[in-house]
């Protein structure tokens, strides 16, 4: 339950070796809540900065690429903790665009971890938030998503896709008491990001973690980290193709 | 089943949404709670609790303000029976048409009876009178069970009347209940007003005066350095026609159309910030007498004034507010003057700030009124670090032996709640036998896990 100075008592991230799904936990825990549930494949154990922060860790299996699993793994959460106040997901690979268009089987499945998984586990969720009255699901999205790019758009054609989603999934929670915060990071220098030469407008995990945190408080739709990101997209989706597919980043 | 509704408490902060269903009649209520979901069931009254209390995420919320009927007013035993859905400012009115007054009028007569009962509620007389449920002579409550019990402090099951005073809903349905009244001569009150010039002085005066039935202090805690808590002191008895303007002599009963218990329908949105606040505070402070005496007003004015204002919530804007109300036990004076300082240091936009003497407290062991100071005030929700700004104070009331008052909170941790209500368990255990299925369940009781 999100008290009203927006404190909440339960996180479940979906992607739970997440750099920015953790920083984002991290700072919900700082701000009061007690009880995580990190869901990753073959599990992952508790960081200790949690457990120094007073929060009570489980841990989930979950496979992004097996939906069939993923109401069941929902259902496990709530047995873990009980109702869950805030869901985060940001599950997802990046992998490299000369790689996919080598190897179409494996752009396929990076695309059902990045936008298909996505779909079952979000709906799985938001059934549950439907059901008890109340909870935020926050999708991590990507400003990739936003116009998708020649030189990674498998990897933002999946983004696009799951922003889409995510917006639809807001509209059909309206009025249920749970909503949906759609997050576009700019580029974000994780261990996942690590093989990628920096972006403008960079911003840390903890950059992101405290624009969600400041999204869950004033109850906003979405939000862009850095918030320059949104001026900066509004123009870059204005500019014309033949410039667009020629921008190396 | 119909669509889930979106509610929050007076406070307006973290809706949550559930269905509503509105029982006119005992059975209805009977019917409404057999056909629970998974997620429990609730009753609702005005929604005046500041909180969570009236709310239950996913459930079903009974929404009580039609279980409604006759008043039944027997002066010659001095009792009024009511069905629960009553409002106390209808009650309040209606009584005093034939000579009579609640013994208790919280702050806003948009309450029910059923309401009162559950948060217990207190008024500017609780130094002498105690609180609401002192003076329940015997109510009717309907469990989850379909049971329906007559309950009251000298009656079977005495726990149980005194688990559901103060038991913020979660025990059953209130649907009935009877009340002693006080007999008045007037719908007036004599009020003397005085001026004190910081918190200090206003304690002083307070502690002195305690003849006074009626005591209420309105703190500015903007005000900054040697002012910090001044404040406009009033304190009343009830008018005897004597007291009385020759004008209003002819028909002391009789109030002015304006001073029926209604309001204007307006009130802006967002009103409220640092400097609004302030400066209302400073005109407040200002607009009132040094020192009056003996000054008639009517009973609404006296009691309900912000019922003047229709949807006064609004005023903090999108965001909503908090509001945050403690008692400390006398001696514990510093907490007080501790609290107001740092509010002061920290330049929150504290509007309404009520300080009050506390009595004698009831058995209940959820009912919030202990003996010594209890001090009310809201606060903008959106204002950045007021989580941590009131968890501190939380620590200091905990430690001074003070409590919080569950109608009112929408932020504290379980565990300090915990703390402060030492007779949690043994409410828990009267409670799980009237409601072994555990169908009454509200955002507050899980959020605190009081059951």
């Amino acid at each position: 339950m999100r008290d009203s100075v927006g404190s909440v008592r339960t996180v479940l991230l979906l992607g739970g070796r997440s750099e920015i799904g953790l920083a984002v936990v991290e700072r919900l825990v700082r701000d009061g809540a007690r009880e995580v549930v990190l869901a990753a494949r073959g599990g992952t154990a508790a960081p200790s900065v949690l457990t120094a922060l007073g929060a009570t860790v489980h841990s989930l299996e979950f496979d992004a690429q097996d939906p069939d699993t993923h109401t069941a793994t929902v259902a496990r959460g709530v047995d873990l903790v009980g109702d869950l106040d805030v869901v985060v997901d940001s599950f997802g690979v990046l992998g490299e665009q000369a790689d996919y268009e080598a190897d179409p089987a494996s752009a396929a499945r990076a695309a059902a971890v990045n936008y298909t998984g996505h779909v079952s586990a979000g709906l799985a969720v938001a059934a549950r938030l439907r059901e008890q009255g109340h909870g935020v699901l926050v999708v991590v999205s990507s400003v990739a998503g936003v116009r998708v790019r020649r030189f990674n758009f498998v990897y933002g054609s999946a983004k696009a896709g799951l922003d889409g989603f995510a917006q639809g999934l807001a509209d059909s929670l309206h009025g249920s008491g749970a909503r949906v915060l759609v997050v576009r990071p700019g580029y974000v220098p994780t261990r996942m990001s690590a093989h990628v030469e920096p972006a403008p407008f960079p911003a840390t995990p903890g950059q992101v973690a405290d624009a969600v945190a400041a999204g869950l408080r004033s109850g906003a739709t979405t939000v862009w980290a850095p918030r320059v990101l949104q001026p900066v997209f509004a123009g870059m989706r204005l500019m014309p193709r033949a410039l667009w597919r020629r921008l190396g980043r | 089943m119909n669509r889930p509704t979106l509610l929050t408490g007076w406070g307006r902060t973290a809706p949550t949404a559930a269905h509503v269903v509105r029982p006119r009649t005992p059975a209805q209520v009977a019917d409404a709670l057999a056909q629970a979901g998974p997620r429990g069931a609730l009753p609702r009254g005005l929604g005046r609790s500041y909180g969570d209390a009236a709310q239950s995420a996913g459930g079903l919320v009974l929404d009580c303000r039609e279980l409604t009927g006759p008043v039944r007013l027997d002066s010659d035993r001095g009792t009024v029976t009511a069905p629960a859905g009553t409002a106390l400012g209808r009650l309040a009115a209606h009584l005093l048409r034939r000579g009579h007054l609640l013994p208790v009028m919280p702050g806003t007569g948009y309450v029910t009876l059923g309401g009162a009962i559950a948060a217990d509620v207190h008024g500017k007389n609780h130094h002498r009178d105690s609180s609401f449920g002192a003076h329940v002579r015997s109510l009717t409550l309907l469990t989850p069970d379909g049971r329906t019990r007559v309950l009251g402090p000298g009656l079977a099951d005495a726990d149980l009347f005194w688990a559901t005073v103060g038991g913020m809903g979660l025990t059953g349905v209130v649907t009935e209940a009877t009340v002693a009244v006080r007999p008045v001569e007037t719908a007036h009150m004599r009020v003397d007003t005085d001026r004190t010039a910081d918190l200090d002085a206003t304690l002083e005066l307070m502690s002195r005066h305690d003849d006074a039935h009626y005591s209420v202090c309105w703190v500015d805690l903007l005000a900054r350095g040697r002012s910090l808590g001044r404040g406009v002191l009033t304190r009343a008895h009830h008018a005897r026609p004597a007291d009385l303007p020759r004008a209003l002599r002819a028909d002391p009963l009789r109030l002015s159309p304006s001073h029926r218990l209604t309001a204007p329908p307006w009130a802006p949105s967002g009103l409220l910030n640092r400097w609004t606040a302030g400066a209302f505070n400073a005109a407040r402070f200002h607009g009132a007498p040094e020192r009056r005496r003996g000054e008639p007003q009517p009973l609404p004015s006296f009691f309900h004034p912000l019922d003047a204002v229709r949807g006064w919530n609004r005023m903090y804007g999108p965001h909503g507010f908090v509001q945050y109300q403690f008692v400390v036990p006398f001696g514990a004076e510093d907490v007080l003057t501790g609290i107001a300082r740092d509010l002061s240091r920290a330049g929150t936009p504290t509007f309404l700030a009520v300080l009050k003497r506390m009595g004698e407290p009831v058995p209940g062991p959820l009912s919030f009124p202990r003996p010594g100071w209890s001090l009310a005030m809201d606060l903008p929700a959106a204002l950045p670090g007021l989580a941590g700004l009131l968890h501190g104070f939380d620590e200091r009331v905990l430690d001074a032996g003070g409590r919080l008052y569950l109608a009112k909170d929408s932020r504290a941790r379980a565990e300090t709640v915990h703390a402060m209500y030492p007779g949690l368990p043994a409410w828990r255990e009267v409670r799980a036998k009237a409601d072994p299925a555990g169908v009454l369940v509200s955002d507050l009781a899980r959020r605190l896990r009081l059951l």
